[in-house]
């Protein structure tokens, strides 16, 4: 339980995705203007790296290892990931229209979205079990989710600030991104004194 | 376009990184050294010589409506090419690259060149084109890795440098850094470069996440951002 609990709150603060990994960098830039769809983005994140997760585990494991296929696992990822976003938008639509209403627009996104992707490979790489596995995936989109309502935050004080001429634009929200990351650096080993093992 | 502008507007005009703002992702996680940039850079660039060729090679066979889908299996396919030969030939660079190494697969750059200039252009100019870019993409990415590690590190490509090596700022190896340095890059850009093409000049074609977008199809979203807004 307690490694279940460690993975967690790892994956959401010290090995943040956005903010230390470098993974899903371009949904952070590009929809965390508004706080609503920076929450609309992140909620579809976290949706899909579990359904992903929950695909491409047993994929990996009960298809890909028993016949030495593990080679083919980054086109069978993408592959599956990409249906499976396909998937999730035709069901959503056509059950919880409530629901794809608001995620809907994002869903499409999440294809070419590297934490998606990278959340896959990584549980794998890591040798999770596929409880850790799952975890680890909330864990990592609700990291995304606190990242991106964060910046969210950050960026709309950006809106009213003088900013140099050269700076307007991306290069000052990457500026506000270095400031953002470094708040999360103050998390590290904060986890691991927490839970002595 | 001659064919050499066709190489050099990769470069700096229409560099990936820095003007394009393409493959964000692998630009600040493997600018921490030189020598994980060069490797990041040459693995890029082989897939995106190889899918380009390929892609445009097949134009006129694949079916406009499922080309996405095709673009990502061939790139897929090149990328695990790469992934074994890396493994095989450099396992510290596959070590030191990790994860960003399959990555590459959704790599902004070899969709958006697919999208943008392969799929309507010939072999050869698809094959000059992904070399201008590749090169581009390798020399931002140098450039981001060069002022990090110098500064970061206080080494050039693993040799100390007197004095700075006393003096590491170490916070630009590190995850705050990457941003920062990529921020500063940027600005330097627009400063420099006064006549910097819009993101709208490119339409959707340009946009990361075009392939993908819902609005690529409905008019666009005017090239303001790069969201579903």
């Amino acid at each position: 339980m307690t490694k279940l609990i460690v993975i967690l709150l790892s994956a959401v603060f010290i090995n943040n995705y956005v903010l230390s990994r470098f993974l899903g960098i371009c949904p952070f830039l590009g929809v965390s203007k508004k706080l609503d769809s920076a929450t609309g983005m992140s909620l579809a994140v976290i949706f899909v790296m579990l359904i992903a997760t929950a695909v491409t585990w047993p994929i990996q494991y009960f298809l890909l290892d028993p016949n030495n296929l593990g080679y083919l696992q980054t086109i069978v990822f993408i592959l599956v990931i990409a249906a499976l976003v396909q998937l999730v938008e035709i069901v959503l639509k056509r059950y919880i229209p409530s629901l794809h209403k608001s995620l809907g627009v994002y869903l499409p996104l999440i294809t070419t979205n590297c934490a998606v992707l990278g959340v896959t490979i990584l549980n794998i790489d890591e040798g999770y079990s596929f409880l850790e596995a799952m975890v680890n995936s909330l864990g990592s989109g609700l990291g995304f989710f606190l990242a991106m309502v964060m910046f969210s935050g950050v960026r709309s004080k950006l809106e009213g600030a003088d900013i140099p001429e050269s700076f307007k634009g991306l290069p000052i929200t990457l500026v506000a991104a270095s400031i953002t990351s470094l708040s999360f650096l103050g998390f590290g080993g904060v986890i691991e004194n927490m839970f002595p093992a | 376009m001659t064919k050499l502008q066709n190489l050099s507007k990769g470069l700096i005009k229409e560099n990936p990184v820095l003007v394009l703002i393409l493959g964000t992702c692998p630009t600040l996680a493997t600018s921490t050294s030189v020598w994980n940039a060069l490797g990041m850079g040459a693995a890029a660039t082989v897939v995106l010589i190889c899918s380009n060729v390929v892609i445009s090679a097949l134009r006129k066979i694949i079916p406009d409506k499922v080309r996405i889908p095709c673009y990502i299996v061939l790139i897929a396919g090149f990328v695990t090419m790469v992934q074994m030969l890396v493994k095989a030939f450099a396992p510290a660079l596959d070590r030191s690259l990790g994860i960003f190494l399959p990555l590459i697969v959704v790599n902004c750059i070899i969709l958006g060149r697919a999208e943008m200039f392969a799929n309507k252009n010939t072999v050869i100019d698809s094959a000059i084109d992904a070399v201008g870019m590749g090169a581009g993409f390798t020399l931002a990415l140098t450039l981001m890795a060069t002022i990090r590690e110098i500064f970061g590190n206080g080494t050039f490509m693993g040799f100390e440098i007197p004095i700075l090596i006393d003096n590491k700022i170490s916070i630009l190896t590190m995850a705050p850094g990457g941003f920062f340095v990529f921020g500063v890059l940027i600005a330097a850009m627009n400063k420099f470069a006064k006549s910097k093409p819009r993101k709208k000049d490119f339409g959707c074609a340009g946009c990361p996440q075009a392939a993908a977008c819902g609005m690529a199809t409905s008019g666009g979203c005017k090239g303001t951002e790069v969201s579903a807004q």
